[in-house]
């Protein structure tokens, strides 16, 4: 499978990253070639094969349902680029 | 007075309780070793001086006091991926600009309670993605190894570019590391250092910046093994706040050191030579295999029949799940933020400006493979491709076989701005061909100094374990390390 310029665009407007057509020329080519270079996974045989979920065989741990860390709302913000009273400021999103 | 950055840990660590010297004494004099070569070879990215030196007197004080920790006084050298509270914390990007942790990483946390000093926060490959610490947003880092004769400036590998070189250098007495697909492995194997990257969930990843979830762990590159051995034993640990980290208790890996590798089964697997690998790095194979055999250990010849699709499964793998890991890097909760003339606009023109090229391709890669309709043929075939490759690991240690030996890298360091492998993204990325698949199948595998090219460059040899088994790959590698001897560098920074 290979992206076209139509498509390296889509994925970076997905991916919300800024490209100019000269990138996003550029990154065609690279994109092409890397999935030129897993195209390769495709001779494999996986019939039966189960995904991979988990790569060492582990129980899930559970926590005890208790409150253990909070009140700390400045030092979440403290490396935010632009606050206010401890909110994180966006621009404006509704009308 | 001898140079006291020339010390092992371990030789530290005794004439610091035996007080021939200070750890303040100790930290000034690696501090000094830095101020004098860092614009060189640009291993560090922020160094703490202030720090340090307090950290090194209170170690002192433990020690006048007969309190000291296993690593009390050990100057110590952090990748920037890892969390110091109050200190540089950027995995080397523009995108972490000024990000200054309010929380410690376990690993580092490990480290200080047990009197480790902290010197600063080593360069590496933005986000951990490279193999030779060309895409760090801070420069290369050069490699303290040049070849015969040449003035040329080389790679140190990467990510962990800069805690290689660092080691090398004598620019610290160990540094923590991590290792997604090699980061850990290929930069020991470019500046003859070890380093050990454990099975995945024997080191926390908590309060590490997270690059491929499933792949991403931590360890140590030291100048020897034994050091490598002390500094894992203190970096691992069972903690509550890493789901993923391994209920079991971390062996004393230094008392392996020395036991016997008679009778062991070394496992050669045939796929790792592949076409187009130098001569040298086979002979250094084979010294390695006569080394073990010399010892008393039994080489057999083993399969591992998916190996060549470890490579092409991981670069669907570690991008599917850093373009999710990298999400968050939005421009509202930390680091840097380009403003737009709405929402959707900042957030793309910070991620532009904030991310380098091999991030943006990466993320880019990711998010196509998880995209509707692609998510089949890319990312669920690639999961299972590496069940494959781990039960072709399973089968070999079913068999009887005790560890895995190969080359660590398909060729010696080569050189910065490397023009064929700018050109090429794929053939960078085959510098982790040998070690890709250990983070696939959650194995730990160590790298060692197998001896100097015919180019006076050093090479790796990469030994592969048993899940939880890091005391094999430490006493085997020992063995290896003993035929070596230790490899340094000529100094001319």
């Amino acid at each position: 499978m290979s992206v076209d310029l139509a498509t390296v665009k889509r994925v970076a407007h997905l991916a919300r990253i800024a490209v100019s057509e000269d990138e996003a020329n550029r990154m065609m080519g690279e994109l092409n070639g890397i999935l030129g270079f897993v195209e390769q996974l495709s001779e494999v045989n996986v019939d039966g094969v189960e995904a991979m979920t988990s790569v060492m065989p582990m129980a899930m741990k559970e926590r005890q349902d208790a409150v253990t860390d909070g009140d700390k709302a400045a030092d979440i913000v403290a490396n935010a680029p632009v606050t206010d009273q401890n909110f994180f400021l966006v621009p404006k999103v509704v009308e | 007075m001898t140079d006291l950055t020339r010390l092992t840990i371990a030789e530290a660590r005794e004439k610091l309780r035996a007080k021939e010297f200070s750890a303040v004494e100790l930290t000034d004099a690696y501090l000094a070793a830095i101020a004098a070569a860092n614009d060189k070879i640009n291993a560090y990215v922020s160094v703490t001086p202030d720090k340090a030196r307090s950290m090194a007197k209170a170690s002192d004080d433990r020690i006048a006091k007969g309190e000291a920790g296993a690593l009390e006084g050990i100057p110590l050298g952090i990748k920037d991926l890892f969390a110091t509270e109050g200190e540089h914390t950027q995995a080397c990007s523009h995108i972490l600009d000024g990000f200054k942790p309010r929380y410690e990483s376990t690993v580092t946390q490990n480290l200080w309670n047990d009197g480790a000093v902290m010197l600063g926060k080593l360069n590496m490959d933005e986000f951990a993605m490279g193999s030779s610490n060309e895409t760090s947003y801070y420069g290369p880092v050069i490699n303290p190894w040049r070849a015969r004769g040449s003035n040329q400036q080389l790679v140190p590998g990467g990510s962990s570019g800069g805690s290689a070189a660092a080691v090398a250098a004598f620019l610290c007495a160990g540094a923590t590391a991590t290792d997604t697909g090699g980061s850990i492995r290929q930069p020991a194997a470019f500046t003859g250092t070890v380093g050990i990257k454990p099975t995945y969930g024997r080191c926390s990843r908590w309060g590490t910046v997270a690059f491929a979830s499933s792949l991403d762990q931590a360890g140590p590159i030291a100048r020897d093994v034994r050091d490598a051995a002390i500094l894992l034993k203190s970096m691992a640990s069972v903690d509550a706040k890493d789901t993923t980290s391994v209920d079991l208790p971390v062996p004393d890996y230094e008392a392996s050191l020395g036991q016997s590798v008679r009778g062991m089964k070394i496992g050669i697997p045939r796929e790792y030579r592949v076409e187009g690998m130098p001569e040298e790095i086979e002979a250094f194979w084979q010294k390695g295999i006569a080394w073990l055999k010399d010892a008393g250990a039994e080489i057999v010849d083993i399969s591992l029949p998916h190996t060549k699709y470890a490579l092409p499964a991981y670069y669907i793998v570690a991008p599917a799940e850093a373009s999710s890991n990298l999400a968050r890097y939005d421009g509202v909760r930390y680091g840097l933020r380009v403003d737009g003339k709405d929402i959707v606009d900042m957030y793309e023109k910070t991620r532009a400006a904030g991310f380098g090229q091999e991030v943006k391709r990466r993320i880019m890669i990711g998010t196509y493979v998880l995209s509707a309709g692609y998510y089949d043929a890319y990312y669920l075939r690639a999961q299972k491709v590496r069940t494959l490759i781990k039960r072709d690991f399973e089968l070999a240690f079913q068999a009887g076989v005790d560890a895995i030996l190969t080359p660590a890298t398909p060729s010696s360091a080569f050189g910065i701005a490397d023009e064929d492998l700018a050109s090429d993204p794929v053939k960078m990325y085959l510098n982790d061909i040998f070690t890709v698949t250990v983070n696939m199948a959650g194995l730990p595998g160590i790298a060692v100094p197998g001896g100097l090219d015919s180019r006076g460059l050093p090479l790796g040899l990469q030994l592969i374990g048993k899940p939880f088994e890091e005391e094999t790959l430490f006493k085997t590698a020992h063995v290896i390390e003993q035929a070596v001897g230790k490899l340094t560098p000529e100094k001319w920074w």
